[in-house]
């Protein structure tokens, strides 16, 4: 089989899998979940056949030749739009994160999901979602990476408002879909306006061509002052921003925590939102094209400012959070802050390298919440938990490895190696004079540090000290097929930076092969950008904060572990800040005031002066013509016109009789019937007559 | 390439689950999606003659484009209509909508 059919085959079961639970499994529960865990196995095969192709062929030659097939779609004039696949050093990377987290999720949900009522519609949705995944990271152009964009929109949809009589959580599911929308359509107007300017959305032209690269950066876009490149990199920034839940649209993020545990851990943490981060990663040779100054191009100053800020404004939200997948959902904000921030400052690699380790350990911490939950009955306070240490060991250690992968614990764990890359990045961007390189870099330390707080917070409050309710009380470990997929994801949140360990780092460096994902996932780029030299600045910085950070964390909430009833230690020290910080800056409110009432009060007004007043005015008006007129006619009628008819009609009367009323029923059916019966009739006419009879 | 009788076949049957929908369903939710099927299937004899006799008269496609808009604003006066009928009478079965008898 070659690659690039087994690329197309990766997304057939998925959505084959979809349409026969929902056309004809829906009742069978255990057949719908094997179903669907059998189509991502299937999946995961495949995808794993391709890394392992992929590997074998190495880095170089992949990204020099990348894997392309196309099948023509949509004729439209004078053109054929195609659909294609695409498989480079990226797409790689990708597969292997997406293959793996996918299916262990699915494992995941048939012990999360356990006694649903709508448990196989459930897992026809995550099927359908994971076609749309996979169908994103296999794209070969900007349309079907958007087509399957709204796939996963719509699956977000689906899935966080899956308890929909819950009012929170079909509230959650139409903020999310709004939200995300606003970000689609800039996103959908760049698309539009890189193909009215080059005639081609496929990433081989638009990201890999010199000659066209150079075209759209030269040329001045409507705005003045940017360059067609810079105009299309901002618009498709904006859908990143949406989708990733940058600021300002990352409020729907943590309102999408009312969907399932496992859709969290999915599509809000690990493979979804990831989407936004990778279309900005992908399309960083037009974002970055007619660098010039130190500063960047207008796309890359906006994914610096935005990424970093986001990144440090949600860790200090996430810090006054109590509930447990709240705390992550702004932790994930965060992390893809970084990313995008890493982009910012130029870092490529580095921000594909924290995409994939994220998704790992950000996948194994929901999950872990998850399991808590289950194993608390389905609450959510951490202020109800503790003590959960002895009760969940499994879940226990797990998420300690996915926090300290996320804290960025130094040496053993992933996300040191990666987060390690992109503060390296900065510093050195930083270093070479660029203000937005100190602002990245300064905003992102910070932001390290809270994030080694609130995680060991979150280890704090939920695991050590004694239970603070009833039903941490009673918590349980949860079923192997809950517990297998977190062993399995904490393998890989402890183990994948490996893969990218800087290759002058003392010892480490040499043994594991000398930072081979740099290597590999940089050969996607047309000029590879060469690894920096080890800095020891940044990195001692970067351990120091995040030992710092989750010491912290330990010596307010460990040390002595708080009493059920207890406050926030938090609370008292920050004070009013942090009622500020709980309420998140109250950004909400914010769009609720400055946008939601408004347009409230934009169609109060309009219902209230255009609708009752002009039209139904209009209306009105012509209605009382009309039965003025018609009180006008009805006299000539009464008088004129019924008595000559009337007479008549009473003779017509006396012709019929009660057996020919019987025709009329007034039945609408009756009357197709009769119609049907008469069409049929006539054909059958036409028919004989035309054999010339 | 497939041949056109087994596009014609495909909307022959759906206009006829259609005009089956439309005659035997009691519902009138049901009825306006029988009628919406043999829209559909109309569209499709449409397409399939355009494509298989004549594909460079693009009349074809304007008149399909005119069936989707009409169909659209049919479903929605429809379903309109069907809405006061119940707020009017509780009711949605067509056997019970027999006003305009003799």
């Amino acid at each position: 089989m070659t690659l690039d059919s087994m690329a197309w085959l990766i997304l057939v079961p998925p959505v084959l899998s979809f349409w026969l639970i929902v056309l004809f499994f829906n009742r069978w529960k255990r057949l719908s979940h094997g179903i669907a865990i059998g189509a991502a196995f299937l999946s995961f095969l495949l995808a794993q056949g391709i890394v392992v192709a992929g590997l074998r062929m190495g880095g170089e030659r992949l990204g020099e030749e990348p894997i392309h097939s196309l099948l023509p779609w949509l004729p439209t004039g004078t053109t054929v739009l195609s659909l294609g696949v695409w498989i480079d050093p990226l797409t790689v990377a990708l597969l292997f994160f997406v293959s793996i987290t996918v299916l262990a999720i699915f494992v995941y949900s048939v012990g999360y999901m356990h006694g649903d009522p709508k448990y196989s519609r459930f897992f026809a949705f995550i099927s359908l979602f994971a076609f749309g995944m996979f169908g994103l990271v296999v794209a070969d152009d900007l349309l079907m990476l958007f087509i399957f964009w709204e796939i996963m929109g719509l699956c977000s949809y689906l899935l966080i408002g899956f308890w929909y009589h819950k009012p929170s959580a079909y509230r959650a599911a139409v903020k999310a879909f709004l939200t995300t929308r606003i970000g689609d359509v800039f996103m959908l107007l760049g698309i539009a306006y890189l193909y009215s300017q080059t005639g081609t959305l496929s990433y081989d032209v638009l990201f890999r061509d010199h000659a066209v690269l150079h075209q759209l950066a030269t040329t001045p876009s409507v705005i003045g002052g940017l360059s067609v490149a810079a105009l299309a990199g901002l618009l498709l920034f904006a859908g990143t921003v949406g989708k990733s839940a940058q600021f300002p649209l990352h409020v729907w993020l943590p309102d999408a925590m009312e969907g399932p545990t496992p859709v969290s851990a999915m599509i809000h943490a690990a493979t979804m939102v990831s989407a936004g981060v990778y279309l900005v990663i992908r399309a960083f040779p037009l974002l970055s094209v007619g660098l010039e100054s130190a500063v960047g191009t207008p796309p890359m100053l906006a994914m610096g400012l935005i990424g970093a800020f986001t990144a440090f404004f949600a860790a200090t939200i996430a810090v006054a959070q109590n509930d447990i997948k709240r705390v992550l959902a702004y932790s994930t904000i965060s992390q893809l802050g970084y990313m995008i921030a890493a982009l910012g400052v130029g870092a490529y690699v580095a921000a594909a390298f924290h995409l994939v380790a994220h998704a790992f350990f950000k996948a194994l911490l929901f999950l872990g919440s998850g399991s808590v939950i289950v194993g608390m009955h389905h609450h959510q306070d951490m202020m109800e938990m503790g003590g959960l240490r002895k009760k969940m060991p499994i879940t226990f250690w797990t998420f300690v490895a996915g926090g300290f992968a996320l804290s960025g614990f130094p040496i053993i764990t992933a996300g040191f190696w990666s987060k390690d890359e992109i503060l390296a990045q900065a510093f050195h961007a930083a270093q070479s004079g660029s203000w937005l390189g100190w602002y990245v870099y300064l905003l992102l330390a910070l932001g390290a540090l809270l994030t080694a707080f609130y995680t060991m917070r979150q280890i704090s409050l939920t695991f050590l000290g004694e239970p603070r309710s009833e039903h941490a009380e009673h918590a349980h470990e949860t079923p192997w097929t809950m517990t297998v997929p977190l062993i399995v994801l904490a393998f890989f949140a402890l183990t994948f930076g490996f893969v990218g360990v800087p290759e002058d780092f003392p010892l480490l460096g040499k043994l594991f092969g000398g930072n081979f994902f740099h290597h590999f996932v940089g050969a996607t780029l047309m000029e590879e950008e060469a690894p920096l030299p080890l800095n020891w600045v940044p990195l001692t910085i970067s351990i120091v904060f995040a030992l710092g950070g989750l010491f912290l964390g330990w010596w307010i909430y460990g040390r002595k572990p708080l009493k059920a009833g207890e406050r926030d230690p938090l609370e008292r020290a920050l004070g009013k800040l942090h009622t500020v910080l709980k309420n998140k800056y109250y950004v909400d409110e914010f769009y609720n005031w400055a946008f939601i009432q408004p347009t409230i009060r934009l169609g109060a007004w309009v219902y209230k002066w255009i609708d009752r007043g002009v039209i139904d005015g209009i209306l009105h008006t012509a209605a009382a013509a009309a039965m003025a007129s018609g009180r006008l006619f009805g006299w000539v009628d009464r008088v004129v016109i019924n008595g000559g008819v009337d007479s008549a009609a009473r003779g017509i009367g006396r012709m019929g009789d009660e057996g020919r009323r019987g025709l009329q029923t007034g039945l609408v059916q009756d009357y197709i019937f009769i119609l049907a019966v008469f069409v049929i009739l006539f054909v059958l006419v036409y028919f004989v007559r035309g054999a010339g009879l | 390439m497939v041949p056109l009788s087994w596009y014609l076949l495909l909307s022959a049957l759906l206009f006829a689950v259609g005009l089956y929908a439309v005659m035997a369903r009691r519902n009138l939710i049901g009825m306006l999606m029988g009628l919406e099927l043999m829209l559909n299937a109309i569209n499709l004899t449409l397409i399939a003659f355009w494509r298989y006799l004549h594909p460079y008269n693009l009349g074809f496609q304007a008149l399909v484009i005119f069936v989707l808009v009409v169909a659209a604003s049919e479903a929605a006066v429809g379903l309109a209509l069907i809405l006061a009928v119940f707020r009017l009478r509780e009711t949605e079965h067509v056997d019970e909508l027999n006003l305009l008898r003799w």
